[in-house]
């Protein structure tokens, strides 16, 4: 099969707009004859419900949580992205769009990132309108700030608190949608399927959780937005409900899952401390801004931080990296942090940990300017350590955060599957092999509010006065499929709890197939992987029925997705041999350390097939052909 | 350094909504003071696991005080005893070795039990429907600068924007009143430009929906603003309540 991403032709600053009137549109008398299901009501998935009732559609949103507000996209902190130049430092479209690419490491496609920078204007009109506090200078306009891997100010932010205004700007305009009957939300449901009539997507098997239920949904086109699979590692700064299920049936399906080997270590967390902890807590990367990071020069140095006199600490960001310092990209200050501990500099009880120190900012500027910027960050910090910030350097150590990977989309964001739809970060689109901070607000937010409402029009243009109906038969056999995979968990009976397999199965991911792999470490990871998933549906202890609200089958459910969608992750690893952004491959890097890409052999996507459990999935590469920059080693000197 | 502890936990099991409810004790062993209150939790309920019986259903789900997802009365107190804490930021070292501790769900009118400590909280985005938005369309907005927001109010609009919406407040007050989180709703919409022309309806709608879920009203205890784990100020309902009595005297909407 012939991956068609559907670029466009013409000037790449001119593919959208001239894409948007080739697009077949539908008539307002139209629209409401079409419903559409939308799955997941983060920043992607609220938005596009929203916009989609706006334009006139039938929405049905589901979510896992008790309501729409509450997805995982709320815990986002420093920012959002935009070309809007006010600062005068030199932004421009080109240039969000040119970090964007570099930043990812040259694994993104042109056409699709550069839309992004052209829409990331209009995300920051829309949001200000739905009345999102951003910051303001003392004259009342916009603030920004800086953010990782760039060196213009093009970050819009409200407090540490970014992520969770924009949702609630986005789950307001539902609210209002479902006042004006546009929108019905189906919250404490888990999609546990996707429905395929004649090979296109209509519908969805979902679990009631209250009551157990299984239930059908039908629709004209689904969208998924069910965010990223950074829970496979157990411990991470996903919620604890995130996890890959909805992307992975849709794969078993037969929708392409690219690049899932692109995971992304987020360099500024709060370090793990004990057997017990259940996630990791992250600390927005706008703290870099003011925060020095430094080691103690001598390794195995056990001084407290302050009696550490300055000539024998090594800030190392800085003296690697002159001109970015403490704001080079994600992966570059992560794999930074993981060299320094693996050289015995490491800080604190566990020796996995660098100092994030603020010293000089409050020394710089006060106090109270700090507090202002960072207040919230601070106090959250102080609440999970017990430690005051303000007077003792904070401790950080990288944890997977994000996914660049997803479902295989193409530039009208479908996948493989007639209409199915991904946004978000359930897809892989825009982010290549590394994601830049305050990327993944504009990504959701661009996705939902300014390109699907516009694509998935065309795609239903073709389909006007088919009938859907959950009586078809296709919907009683998935159904079907989904009882019997329940009965099956619920009647393992063994000796260990899911949530026991699932920290091992996380620690066999974070040592093998994490921040820096090898082909060794990948080989055994997967003979791990294909153990663990064997013994777990031997062992695995799942308590209670199906007719009830059951967590430990809810969990147990993800669980067994994760075994064997880590494996396609491993695979993912060892077919890309170089090493590009998150994707670090010991045997590809430069003489300083840094990752080295194949251009000629790997400038491509990998999108898999899904071939049945246990098999080889199938690799399919789409070429990323780069007609406006130039392939150039990242370097952030 | 880490230290343990040991507690004795008395935990509200609910079948269904229907189910009469009652508490179980149950005894949390070797406790590290490095845990939050629900990892501590977590580790219950491994142990029922494997004991064979059911473990507690509980909400949650980003972990980090930001969601409103959790929460839960300890000792009778929503989020627990710190000030300004989701429960699921609360860490044991705020207690001590050989604590009782009871744990309940919010009790409140509006909000049944569904199991244990599963409450359902979906009144509160019936009020949001009410009236919690911005009428604007993605599409149709100007540029984000043309209207100038005074930092200040940009400030206090971010101040009462901020509610997770536990529901904490309502489980504080005694009379379950939500006041407070329509207050920040309202307050957050009407000090900035973009949510004025809205203003009056908003108030008038919002509170008649509150009314009609079975909300009490607000008798100025100040309960709410003391357990609001973002530190919502009181200050936003004396501002709804000048909306909600401007719009009454003024507003053509009734």
């Amino acid at each position: 099969m012939v991956l068609d991403a559907k670029v466009p032709g013409g000037p790449l600053a001119q593919k959208w707009d001239r894409h948007r009137f080739e697009l077949k549109l539908v008539s307002p008398a139209n629209k409401r004859k079409f419903t559409i299901i939308v799955v997941g009501t983060g920043l992607a998935g609220g938005s596009a419900a929203a916009t989609l009732a706006e334009l006139g559609y039938n929405v049905k949103s589901f979510c896992i949580q008790d309501s729409p507000r509450r997805a995982h996209s709320i815990a986002a902190q420093g920012g959002i992205n935009a070309a809007k130049n006010y600062p005068n430092d030199g932004d421009s479209i080109w240039r969000l769009f040119y970090d964007t690419i570099k930043g990812g490491d040259f694994r993104a496609r042109e056409a699709n990132v550069y839309r992004l920078a052209q829409v990331s204007n209009l995300i920051i009109d829309h949001c200000t309108a739905q009345g999102i506090p951003f910051a303001r200078e003392y004259g009342g306009l916009l603030a920004n700030r800086s953010f990782g891997g760039a060196q213009v100010s093009r970050t819009f932010y409200a407090r540490g608190q970014t992520g969770q205004q924009l949702l609630l700007g986005a789950y307001s305009a539902m609210m209002r949608q479902v006042t004006a009957g546009k929108i019905r939300v189906f919250p404490r449901r888990e999609m546990l399927d996707l429905v395929l009539v004649n090979g296109h997507a209509k519908g969805i098997i979902t679990r009631n959780l209250i009551t157990g239920e299984l239930e059908r949904h039908a629709a004209d086109a689904v969208v998924l937005a069910t965010g990223g699979y950074a829970n496979v590692y157990f411990l991470s700064t996903n919620a604890m409900s995130s996890n890959v299920t909805a992307t992975y049936r849709a794969y078993k399906r037969g929708a392409f899952f690219a690049n899932p080997c692109f995971t992304q270590i987020h360099p500024t967390c709060i370090p793990v401390h004990g057997t017990y902890q259940s996630k990791l807590t992250l600390m927005s990367e706008s703290l870099r801004n003011d925060g020095r990071v430094w080691v103690p020069k001598k390794p195995g140095d056990k001084r407290p931080p302050n009696e550490i006199p300055e000539e024998e600490r090594d800030y190392y960001l800085e003296r690697k990296y002159p001109s970015f310092g403490n704001l080079v990209p994600r992966d570059v200050a992560s794999r930074n942090a993981k060299a320094q501990c693996d050289q015995g500099k490491g800080v604190g009880e566990t020796g996995l940990a660098v100092y994030l120190d603020f010293a000089d900012a409050i020394k710089r500027d006060g106090r109270e300017v700090i507090e202002r910027k960072y207040g919230n960050l601070f106090a959250m910090y102080q609440k999970i350590t017990g430690e005051d910030p303000y007077q003792t350097p904070m401790k950080i150590y990288p944890a997977v955060h994000y996914t660049m990977g997803g479902l295989w989309v193409d530039y009208n964001l479908m996948s493989t599957i007639d209409g199915l739809f991904v946004i978000g970060e359930a897809n892989f689109s825009d982010h290549g092999a590394n994601r830049l901070g305050a990327s993944a607000l504009m990504q959701g937010l661009a996705d939902g509010y300014f390109i699907l409402p516009y694509t998935i029009g065309d795609y239903l243009a073709g389909y006007l006065g088919e009938k859907v109906s959950t009586d078809h038969s296709s919907f009683k056999e998935v159904e079907k499929e989904v009882r019997e995979k329940t009965d099956r968990l619920l009647a393992i009976g063994g000796k260990r709890t899911v949530d026991d397999f699932h920290r091992q199965l996380g620690l066999i991911m974070w040592d093998y197939c994490g921040m820096s792999r090898t082909n060794e470490g990948l080989e055994k990871a997967r003979r791990m992987v294909r153990e663990l998933r064997a013994e777990f549906w031997e062992n695995a202890l799942v308590p209670g029925n199906d007719r009830d609200l059951n967590q430990s089958l809810e969990r147990a459910g993800r669980v067994a997705d994760f075994l064997e969608f880590a494996e396609l992750m491993i695979v993912d690893a060892l077919a890309r041999q170089e090493s590009c952004g998150g994707h670090f491959n010991e045997a590809y890097q430069t003489e300083d350390n840094e990752a080295l890409r194949d251009d000629e052999n790997f400038c491509h996507v990998a999108a898999w097939q899904y071939k049945g459990v246990d098999q080889e999935p199938e690799l399919h590469k789409e070429p990323l052909v780069f007609e406006n920059v130039k392939l150039t080693q990242r370097s952030y000197k | 350094m880490t230290k343990t502890i040991n507690l004795t936990l008395k935990v509200w099991r609910q079948k269904s909504p229907k189910d009469k409810g009652h508490f179980e004790t149950y005894h949390a062993r070797n406790i590290s003071t490095d845990m939050s209150f629900l990892e501590m939790l977590d580790v219950i309920n491994e142990q029922l696991t494997l004991d064979g019986r059911e473990p507690i259903a509980f909400d949650h789900d980003c972990r980090e005080g930001i969601c409103g997802m959790c929460g839960a009365v300890v000792n009778g107190r929503p989020h627990g005893p710190e000030k300004e804490t989701t429960l699921c930021q609360l860490h044991m070292r705020h207690f001590k070795d050989g604590d009782v501790l009871a744990i309940e769900p919010w009790r409140a009118r509006a909000f049944k039990v569904v199991k244990d400590l599963v409450m359902d909280r979906t009144p509160l985005d019936e009020i949001m429907q009410a009236g919690g938005y911005i009428s604007v369309n993605a599409g149709s907005a100007p540029d984000a600068n043309t209207i100038p927001v005074p930092a200040e109010t940009a400030e206090l609009a971010m101040d009462a924007a901020q509610c997770i919406g536990c529901g904490a407040c309502v489980a504080a007050c005694p009379n379950a009143s939500a006041m407070l989180f329509v207050g920040a709703k309202v307050s957050h919409l009407a000090l900035l430009p973009q949510g004025r022309p809205e203003a009056a309806r908003r108030a008038i709608r919002m509170i008649r929906e509150m009314d009609n879920l079975g909300f009490g009203n607000c008798s100025n205890e100040t309960e709410c603003e003391a357990e609001c784990p973002k530190g919502i100020s009181i200050t936003n309902i004396a501002r709804l309540n000048r909306e909600f009595f401007k719009a009454s005297f003024f507003a053509s909407e009734k």
